[in-house]
């Protein structure tokens, strides 16, 4: 198991290859990748933040939690921060499992949870030139674990 | 006691800077630190009750701060 916050571009081949298993007959890979077009506004790149140290030790919980729900340790997640373009990966989830269904379920799980739990922001920057922080309804306060 | 306010996103865009220190009365709580954060200029562009962090953990607005704690008001996170 192991999780980053990377300010590097995600090598998601090595990824796939640093949870290859003999005995392990699916691998999937989850990439989040930045969009060029959100709530009808053309984007152009984001800047990804994160508030590190809590980041990379929610990511490590996350991943501790869908290895012991769904029966696999070969796990690891990026995230990268810093100003990424259109289509480069903003996250990036690797693991097998012996079974594919099993291995589908900790993915989802893992980038639901990511998404809801680890502290990281993202500004979105659009083709008129103007930049805004986005809330796409992550926790929140009222909310608190 | 003194504790380090890390500021992030809108909420570092609200206040100007990225972390503040506050010299707060000993017995203070998060919601003590978070009444001065809002009374600060730009302050009032922050919630009342943000979601808040002490030393790397999610916590309540009534929990107790010590000298040297590390308090993170957290954005709507948006990772992913």
């Amino acid at each position: 198991m192991r999780s980053a916050i990377v300010a590097r571009p995600i090598d998601v081949a090595a990824l796939a290859a640093e949870v290859a298993r003999a005995e392990h007959g699916a691998v999937i890979v989850f990439v989040g990748s930045v969009r060029d077009m959100n709530e009808g506004r053309a984007v152009t790149g984001i800047e990804y933040q994160a508030y590190e140290a809590m980041a990379g030790r929610e990511l490590q919980t996350i991943v501790a939690e869908a290895a012991g729900k769904f029966g696999t340790e070969a796990i690891v997640v990026e995230h990268r921060t810093g100003r990424l373009a259109v289509r480069e990966a903003s996250v990036a989830i690797a693991l097998s499992h012996g079974h594919r269904g099993p291995a589908y379920e900790a993915s989802r799980y893992i980038i639901e949870e990511l998404k809801r739990r680890v502290p990281v922001w993202k500004r979105e920057e659009y083709v008129d030139g103007t930049r805004e922080w986005v809330d796409p309804g992550g926790l929140r306060a009222g909310a608190p674990r | 006691m003194n504790v380090t306010a890390l500021l992030f996103a809108s909420y570092a865009d609200a206040l100007g800077r990225p972390a503040v220190e506050l010299s707060l009365p000993d017995g203070s709580t998060v919601g003590d630190a978070l009444v001065r954060l809002r009374g600060m200029p730009g302050g009032t562009a922050l919630p009342e009750t943000p979601l808040v962090a002490v030393n790397l953990a999610y916590a309540k607005p009534g929990a107790a701060l010590a000298n040297g704690d590390e308090l993170a008001l957290i954005p709507p996170v948006a990772g992913g």
